[in-house]
């Protein structure tokens, strides 16, 4: 054991090797977050560089904890992921099931379904802006053709109805992150408890309730995870559609952060806010990691 | 606890047709055992019977009640699968107790009813394990419990030991025979191992092909076999067969050996017929060293291949009328290679097929 140790500490080659990893993680990782937490600590600004090298503590910190907007902008991010991810997790399971039912063309419908997630969120933002464009839009079109309203609903203009909207684009463009997933699920399912619940009793509803979905739970945590952090960093979808209006009513963490950052230039600020909203995603992967592992601790036996 | 019918039962998979039309009539409280080789029908027999499988024509009744378009759950009848088919996300407790639960049971019934089970199988340590850390032979088990905490009218097992290894299979093959004698009930049970057929049934049901080949008592099937294939899967070692031609009064080998037509088999084949002599390695023995007794039965010579000593009796292949044949010597002797031995055939317990349909020949 001894001897072991001691020829590993005299040999460098394991450090030369691990040599360029590390110094890519140092500038890649490292360096830039020492660099932002720095810079949270400061009154650094973007248009008076100098204003860097001012150390003022936790006072934009401090800032934040009494700052409205930046809770109001919290509030809403996390109104807007629990929404967004409870939808898109009852859509994915309805296709899921739908899918999994099929027999012909199953592949297709697959790959089809994948398309929404193809094109970039900045086209998806642009693709509904038009949609919902209150006057020429093609929503507020259609359902005047159809003669349900005589006039135009301001889909981007009222504050709630904007918010629906921009859901709405959100849960279009990832709804098949979580039915990919919990296809994956539903193909990896075994028979037989299936069958051996059918014996026991089961309606096809009691069925799905009692075996399938506690058998599909990790599947759904693994997109719950994916998919938090994916909202919880929304911004281009919004920036497009709403720009954070209207008056602020669709103003989500991070177009708040980009607002405070480089359109106001305070960058000490927002960098401030960048990590308190960090905290917010870790404490949603870290849910959501430990829903998973309490699941997959019984799917042991699943085989 | 019913009985059960099948009738012209039927089971197709697009062109295929797994199924050809069975009957079947098992008893109220029957242990009936499907066998058959693989591939022959036999889960999917249980599988139409648990309402798993639609069927494709005919009728199936349980306890008299026309079950052909109801779903399993509305059959009341428990199933063991092969791969024992737990709920992994719930404990041996729930799992026991599931099914109960699911009919509404009162909690007290069913912990009661399961604690009962437990007691049965030996399953009181286990109950707040999930199935993953448990035994393949626990797991067993418990499946087992599941099936009988509902009291239903039928427990319908497919291949449930086959899992297992042979020691514990054994020991489980006792508990479940032990389980029919206590909980009363009728048992469909599917295995393609013979000697569990033997061993738990109180009827056999050979099938092959989708088709059932001969139904009867352990012993009817194993001293009567309709037909070579049921002569060919009951019994271990396998039954020999050799081709032979009726000629004078005798059985004629392919190589020329004659054996006497036993007076026994002596009406059943014409003069100059084909037939198969069918003789069980337990009818074949060295003179001294087997079941028959002296001065009964044909004496052939013949040499020792290959010897096989198990302890107490040897399997001995050797050659017969130019054919391979399994013989057995009872009691601890050596016996080399090359060595000729005279042996005793059992006649009055030997069979006769027609060579042609393989058909057992029947007296008169
Ligand atoms: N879903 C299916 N589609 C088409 N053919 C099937 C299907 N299920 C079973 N079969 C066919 O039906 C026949 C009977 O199958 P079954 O599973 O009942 O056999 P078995 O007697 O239980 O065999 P084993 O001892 O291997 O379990 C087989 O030839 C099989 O190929
Ligand atoms: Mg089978």
């Amino acid at each position: 054991m001894t001897a072991l140790l001691r020829t590993h500490r005299t040999d460098p080659a394991p450090f030369l090797l691990l040599a360029p990893a590390v110094l890519v993680m140092l500038s890649v990782v490292a360096l830039p977050l020492v660099f932002s937490l720095w810079t949270s600590l400061t009154p650094y600004r973007l248009t008076r560089p100098e204003t860097i090298g001012a150390f003022i503590g936790l006072r934009n910190y401090i800032r934040l904890f009494s700052d409205g907007a930046f809770w109001a902008a919290f509030g809403r991010t996390l109104l807007f992921l629990v929404i967004a991810l409870n939808v898109e997790f009852l859509l994915g399971l309805g296709i899921a099931l739908l899918i999994n039912r099929i027999t012909w063309g199953q592949r297709t419908l697959r790959t089809v379904m994948m398309f929404p997630m193809m094109f970039s969120p900045i086209l998806v933002g642009f693709q509904f802006k038009f949609l919902f464009n209150d006057h020429i839009g093609i929503v507020n079109n259609a359902l005047q053709s159809l003669g349900l309203i005589d006039f135009a609903i301001p889909w981007l203009v009222d504050g709630r109805l904007a918010m629906f909207s921009i859901i709405f684009a959100e849960v279009w463009m990832s709804t098949s992150v979580f039915a990919i997933l919990l296809l994956a699920g539903l193909f990896a399912m075994p028979r037989d408890p299936i069958e051996a619940a059918k014996v026991d009793g089961c309606n096809p509803w009691q069925v799905f309730r009692h075996i399938t979905l506690p058998f599909l739970m990790p599947f759904v945590y693994i997109a719950m995870t994916i998919r938090s952090l994916d909202v919880a960093r929304a911004y281009d979808i919004v920036k497009v559609m709403t720009d954070g209006g209207p008056a602020g009513r669709t103003e989500l963490l991070w177009t708040l952060i980009a607002r405070t950052g480089y359109e106001n230039a305070r960058m000490g600020q927002a960098n401030a806010m960048a990590y308190v909203s960090t905290v917010l995603s870790v404490l949603f992967t870290w849910y959501f990691a430990r829903k998973l592992i309490a699941a997959r601790r019984t799917m042991g036996g699943a085989e | 606890m019913a009985a059960i019918t099948l009738s012209g039962v039927v089971k197709s998979y697009g062109r295929v047709t797994a199924v050809h039309g069975i009957d079947l009539e098992i008893a109220h409280n029957e242990f009936v055992v499907l066998v058959g080789p693989s591939g022959c029908g036999k889960s999917t027999t249980l599988r139409m019977i648990a309402g798993l499988e639609e069927i494709s024509g005919g009728e199936i009744r349980i306890g008299g009640r026309l079950v052909n378009d109801l779903p399993p759950r509305k059959r009341n009848i428990s199933m063991v699968f092969q791969n024992y088919a737990l709920y992994p996300h719930m404990t041996v407790r729930e799992n026991l107790g599931f099914g109960l639960k699911i009919a509404g049971q009162p909690p007290a019934v069913v912990a009661e009813r399961v604690a009962e089970a437990a007691a049965i199988l030996g399953l009181a340590e286990l109950l707040d394990r999930v199935p993953g850390e448990l035994s393949g032979g626990q797991r067993q088990r418990v499946a087992m419990g599941r099936a009988i905490v509902r009291h239903p009218d039928a427990f319908l097992f497919d291949e449930p030991l086959s899992n297992l290894d042979a020691k514990l299979r054994g020991q489980m093959r006792a508990e479940i025979k032990k389980l029919h004698q206590k909980v009363e009930t009728t048992v469909v049970y599917v295995t393609h191992d013979q000697v569990e057929a033997m061993t738990l049934a109180d009827r056999i049901v050979v099938m092959r092909d989708g088709r059932i080949e001969q139904t009867g008592t352990p012993i009817e099937v194993f001293s009567h076999p309709v037909n070579t294939f049921v002569a060919g899967f009951i019994g271990s070692p396998p039954m020999n067969m050799l081709p032979a031609r009726v000629s004078g009064g005798a059985l004629r080998l392919a190589d020329g050996t004659g054996i006497a037509l036993p007076e026994r088999l002596a009406g059943r084949a014409p003069e100059g017929a084909e037939v198969i002599l069918g003789i069980r390695p337990d009818d074949l023995s060295p003179v001294g060293h087997g079941l028959i007794e002296a001065g009964q039965g044909a004496e052939v010579e013949m040499t020792v291949e290959i010897a096989e000593p198990l302890g107490m009796e040897s399997l001995i292949l050797s050659r017969l009328g130019g054919q391979e044949v399994q013989a057995k010597l009872y009691g601890p002797r050596f016996v080399a290679p090359g060595e000729r031995l005279t042996f005793r055939i059992a006649l009055d317990r030997a069979h006769l097929f027609d060579a042609a349909t393989g058909r057992a020949l029947e007296a008169g």
